[in-house]
C-alpha cells in the first residue's frame, strides 16, 4: 500500500470531518449567542446554560481542523491562513470576546452583566460573518478578486443564518415553555434567509469558479451528483414543515429540526469536498503536494486513530451527561 | 514613520503568547490543587473543601475560558504571521501540535463541562475523576507544546533536506536535551502561581473579613506548596542554567552580560548592558561568582557575547528579565517559608493575628505571573536571532504583510488584552469580596449531598 497517497487522503477526510464537526456544534452556540439579544433577561440565562457544558468541547473542533491543516499540509496552512489574515484576526477576536463573555457574565458582578451578554451577541455575530467570509475565500481559491469578494460577502450572510438556525433547533431540544415557543418563532423567521442565501451560494458557486463549473456539470457527473441537491431540498423542506407543525413540536419532536439541519450541513460538505478535491488550496496545491513527510504523517495517523475515537466516545458520553431540558444550572 | 513589519510581527507574537501563557500558568497548577481540594472533600466529608473546590473551580473556569480563547489565536498565527517556520519545520511541529490537540484539548474542554455543572448528574466518584482528567489534559497540553518549544531551542533527531527539516528519531525529537529542565521548571512554576495565587485572594477574603473556614484551609494549602517548591525550583533552575550553558551559550552570555570569554567570570548583580559599546555600564560585580554558578567552579571559562557576533539575542531585554524571575523568586521563597511559619505554628483564624503576612500575601496574588512571563522572556528573547536555534533564522519565516496591517491588528489586540487583563483581575476582585456564605450549598444541593452521604454509609 502507498502511504504516500493514502495518509494525505486520510489527513484531508480527517480535517473535513472536523470541519463538519465544528459547524454543527459550534454552529449551534454562536447561533444561540446571535439570539440572544432577543430574549427576556431570565431567558438568556437559560439559553447559556443550554450550551454551557458543551461550547468549549464544541469549539475545540476548529482548533483540530486547523491542526490538521498545520500538521498534515504545511506548505497549505501557509498559504490559506496569510491570505485570510484579516477575516481570521477579526474572527479570532470575535471568539475571544464571545469566549470569555460567557464566563464574565456571571462573574463580573450583575452591573456589568448587560454588557458581556451585548459582547456576548456581538462576538458571536463577528466570528459567524468572518468564518463565512474565510469560507468564501477560499472556496474561490483565495484570489482576492471582486467577484470572489462579493462571493465571500454572500457566504458570510449565509453561515450566521445556518448558525442562527442551529441555535433555534438546539434551544427546540434543550428548552420548554416560552422560551421553546420563542425558538420555534425564530426557526421559522430564519429559515427563509437560510434558504435564499443557499440557494445564492449554490447558484453563485460555479459561476465564480470554472474549476468547479467543470466537475459540476459534465456528464456523466452532473447526474451521480443530482442526489445532493436533491436530499438537501428534502431536507430543506422537511425542516419548513417541522417549525410550522404543533403537533411535532408539541409532541417533543424538535430534536428532528436539528437532524434535518444536519443533514443539510454534510450533504453541503459532500458537495463542497467534491468541488475541492483533490485540491487543498483550488487551482494552486493538491493534498499530495502540500503533504507532509510521510514519516511525520504516519505518526501522527496512530496517535489520531488511538485518540479520535476515545475523544468521540467521551463527546457522546458528556452530551449523554448532561441530556435532557437545560434546569437553570447553579453557576453563579 | 515606517516601522519594520518584522519587528511588529514579533510584537504582535509577543502579545499574544505573553497574554495566553499567563492563563495555562494558572490552569495547568490550579486543576491539581482542585483536584486536591476535591479529594480531601471526598477523603474526610468536611464541608470546607467541598467550599474551596466550587469557589476556586469558577475561578479555574474563568482562566480556562481566556487560556481557550487566546491560545486559539496562538494556533492561527502560526499560519498567518509565521508560514515559513511550518514550511519548513512543519514536519516536527506539526505531529506535536497535533499530539496536543488530540492527546490534551479535547479532555480537558470536554470534562471540564463535568467539572463545572455535572456536580448533581453524576456520582462523587466521577466528578472526583473528572477533575483528575482534566488536570491530566492540561499537563499533556504542557508536555506537548514544552516539547516544540524546547526542540525549538535544542533541537535534536532531525536531518534537513533541502532546508526542510525531517525526523529521524521522534523519541530524540520529543526528549530533546532541554525538554526536562524546560518542563520541570514550567510545570513547577505553574503549580507555584497557582499557590501565590490562592494565598493571595484568601489572604485579601481575610483583610475584608469575609473569610470563612475553607478561606484559612486553603491558604496553609497554599503556604506548604510555596514553601516547599519555591526553593525547589530555584534548585531546578540552576539545572536548567546549566543545560542552557551546554546548548546555548550566547542566550548565557545575554543572561549574565559577559562580553569577553574569560574564566574566573564574575556575577553581575546589577547593571545596564550597552549593546554598542559592548559593555555594561555602573556593573555591580562579584568576582569568580558567575563562573561558580554555573560551571560549579570558580575558574569555570564562561564564552563571552562578543564570540557570537551577529547570531546573539538583544542583550539588555534578557539580562533584566533574567533579574526579574530571580529577583521575585528569591522573594517567592523567603515568603513562602515566612507564611509556612506562622500560618502552620498558630491556629488563630483571623486577620489580626498575621497583618503583615497576609498584606505581603495580597500584593504577591500575581508574582507568579510576574516570574514567569520574565522567565518565557529570558528563554524566547534568548533564542533570537533564531527561531530554530543555530539552524533558521526568525527572519526567514516571517509573513510577507504590510506593516499597516500588523500594526493595525496588533493595535487591536493589545487593546483587547488590556480591556480582558482589567476585566479579569476585576472579576476576581469582585468573587473573592463576596462574603463567605455565598458559597454555601443551595437547599437543593445540601439535600442531595445528604442524600449521597447516606448513601455511601
Amino acid at each position: 500500500m502507498d502511504l504516500g497517497y493514502w495518509l494525505p487522503l486520510f489527513f484531508a477526510g480527517a480535517m473535513g470531518l472536523a470541519l463538519l464537526i465544528y459547524v454543527v456544534l459550534d454552529g449551534y452556540d454562536l447561533g444561540i449567542g446571535m439570539l440572544l439579544p432577543f430574549a427576556s433577561d431570565q431567558e438568556k440565562d437559560v439559553m447559556v446554560a443550554a450550551i454551557g457544558p458543551f461550547w468549549d468541547a464544541n469549539e475545540t473542533w476548529i482548533v483540530l481542523g486547523v491542526g490538521i491543516l498545520l500538521i498534515a499540509f504545511p506548505q497549505a496552512h501557509g498559504i490559506v491562513l496569510t491570505s485570510l489574515y484579516l477575516p481570521v484576526t477579526i474572527m479570532l477576536m470575535g471568539l475571544i470576546l464571545r469566549g470569555v463573555s460567557f464566563d464574565f457574565r456571571v462573574k463580573a458582578g450583575d452591573q456589568h452583566k448587560a454588557m458581556w451578554n451585548r459582547l456576548f451577541a456581538i462576538g458571536s455575530l463577528v466570528a459567524s460573518v468572518c468564518q463565512g467570509w474565510m469560507l468564501g475565500a477560499y472556496v474561490t481559491g483565495l484570489t482576492g478578486d471582486t467577484t470572489s469578494t462579493l462571493f465571500a460577502v454572500l457566504i458570510g450572510l449565509a453561515l450566521p443564518a445556518l448558525y442562527i438556525m442551529l441555535g433555534a433547533a438546539w434551544l427546540l431540544i434543550k428548552t420548554e415553555g416560552e422560551l421553546f415557543r420563542k425558538a420555534a418563532h425564530w426557526g421559522r423567521l430564519a429559515v427563509w434567509p437560510m434558504g435564499g442565501f443557499l440557494l445564492l451560494v449554490s447558484i453563485a458557486t460555479p459561476l465564480v469558479s470554472e474549476t468547479i463549473a467543470a466537475k459540476w456539470f459534465t456528464l456523466p457527473n452532473a447526474i451521480g451528483l443530482m442526489p445532493i441537491p436533491i436530499a438537501t431540498g428534502l431536507a430543506y423542506a422537511g425542516l419548513i414543515w417541522i417549525f410550522n407543525s404543533r403537533q411535532i413540536l408539541d409532541n417533543g419532536y424538535g430534536w428532528l429540526a436539528f437532524l434535518a439541519l444536519i443533514v443539510i450541513c454534510v450533504l453541503a460538505s459532500i458537495g463542497l469536498a467534491y468541488s475541492l478535491f483533490p485540491d487543498v488550496v483550488l487551482g494552486q496545491l493538491s493534498i499530495w503536494d502540500a503533504a507532509s513527510a510521510t514519516e511525520s504523517l504516519l505518526f501522527t495517523f496512530w496517535g489520531a486513530v488511538i485518540a479520535l475515537p476515545m475523544i468521540l466516545g467521551y463527546t457522546f458520553y458528556i452530551y449523554r451527561v448532561f441530556r435532557g431540558k437545560a434546569t437553570h444550572l447553579s453557576y453563579e | 514613520m515606517e516601522f519594520d513589519p518584522f519587528l511588529l510581527a514579533r510584537l504582535q507574537f509577543a502579545a499574544n503568547i505573553s497574554f495566553h501563557i499567563l492563563f495555562p500558568t494558572i490552569t495547568i497548577g490550579l486543576c491539581w490543587v482542585l483536584f486536591y481540594f476535591r479529594l480531601r472533600y471526598t477523603l474526610s466529608g468536611d464541608k470546607a473543601w467541598e467550599y474551596a473546590y466550587f469557589f476556586w473551580v469558577k475561578i479555574f473556569a474563568l482562566s480556562f475560558a481566556l487560556g481557550v480563547v487566546s491560545g486559539i489565536t496562538m494556533s492561527f498565527q502560526f499560519g498567518t504571521n509565521w508560514p515559513g517556520f511550518m514550511e519548513r519545520a512543519g514536519n516536527i511541529a506539526g505531529p506535536l501540535l497535533g499530539y496536543e490537540v488530540l492527546t490534551a484539548f479535547f479532555l480537558e474542554a470536554s470534562f471540564l463541562g463535568i467539572m463545572l455543572f455535572g456536580k448533581d448528574r453524576v456520582s462523587n466518584r466521577t466528578h472526583l475523576i473528572a477533575t483528575a482528567l482534566v488536570a491530566v489534559g492540561t499537563s499533556f497540553s504542557a508536555f506537548w507544546i514544552l516539547s516544540l518549544n524546547s526542540w525549538m531551542q535544542t533541537p535534536s533527531g532531525y536531518r534537513i533536506e533541502d532546508g526542510v527539516f525531517f525526523v529521524n528519531s521522534w523519541w530524540e525529537v520529543i526528549f530533546n536535551p532541554s525538554f526536562p529542565y524546560r518542563f520541570a521548571h514550567m510545570f513547577n512554576a505553574s503549580l507555584l502561581t497557582a499557590a501565590f495565587l490562592i494565598m493571595g485572594v484568601s489572604a485579601w477574603r481575610a483583610l475584608k473579613g469575609v473569610d470563612g473556614p475553607a478561606t484559612w484551609k486553603v491558604m496553609r494549602t497554599g503556604a506548604l506548596m510555596a514553601a516547599v517548591l519555591a526553593p525547589l525550583q530555584v534548585w531546578i533552575g540552576d539545572m536548567h542554567g546549566l543545560n542552557t550553558l551546554e546548548h546555548q551559550p550566547a542566550k548565557i552570555a545575554a543572561m549574565e552580560g559577559i562580553w569577553e570569554t574569560e574564566s574566573h567570570a564574575p556575577l553581575t548583580l546589577f547593571g545596564f548592558p550597552d549593546e554598542e559599546a559592548r559593555t555594561t555600564h555602573m556593573a555591580i560585580k562579584v568576582p569568580g561568582l558567575a563562573s561558580l554558578i554555573l560551571t560549579h567552579e570558580w575558574d569555570g571559562e564562561l564564552k563571552g557575547l562578543n564570540e557570537f557576533a551577529g547570531a546573539h539575542p538583544p542583550v539588555a531585554p534578557v539580562f533584566w528579565s533574567f533579574r526579574v524571575m530571580v529577583g521575585v523568586g528569591t522573594l517567592m521563597v523567603l515568603v513562602g517559608w515566612w507564611a509556612l511559619w506562622r500560618l502552620f505554628r498558630s491556629r488563630e483564624e483571623n486577620s489580626s493575628a498575621h497583618p503583615w503576612l497576609l498584606r505581603t500575601l495580597s500584593v504577591m496574588t500575581f508574582s507568579g505571573w510576574v516570574a514567569v512571563l520574565a522567565g518565557w522572556y529570558v528563554t524566547e528573547i534568548g533564542r533570537q536571532p533564531w527561531i530554530v536555534d543555530g539552524l533558521l533564522r526568525t527572519a526567514e519565516v516571517v509573513a510577507d504583510h504590510s506593516s499597516a496591517t500588523v500594526a493595525g491588528t496588533l493595535f487591536g489586540y493589545v487593546l483587547l488584552y488590556a480591556f480582558l487583563l482589567v476585566s479579569y483581575i476585576a472579576a476576581l476582585r469582585y468573587l473573592a469580596t463576596k462574603p463567605a456564605r455565598s458559597l454555601s450549598l443551595s437547599p437543593q444541593q445540601q439535600a442531595m449531598a445528604a442524600e449521597r452521604s447516606e448513601g455511601d454509609a
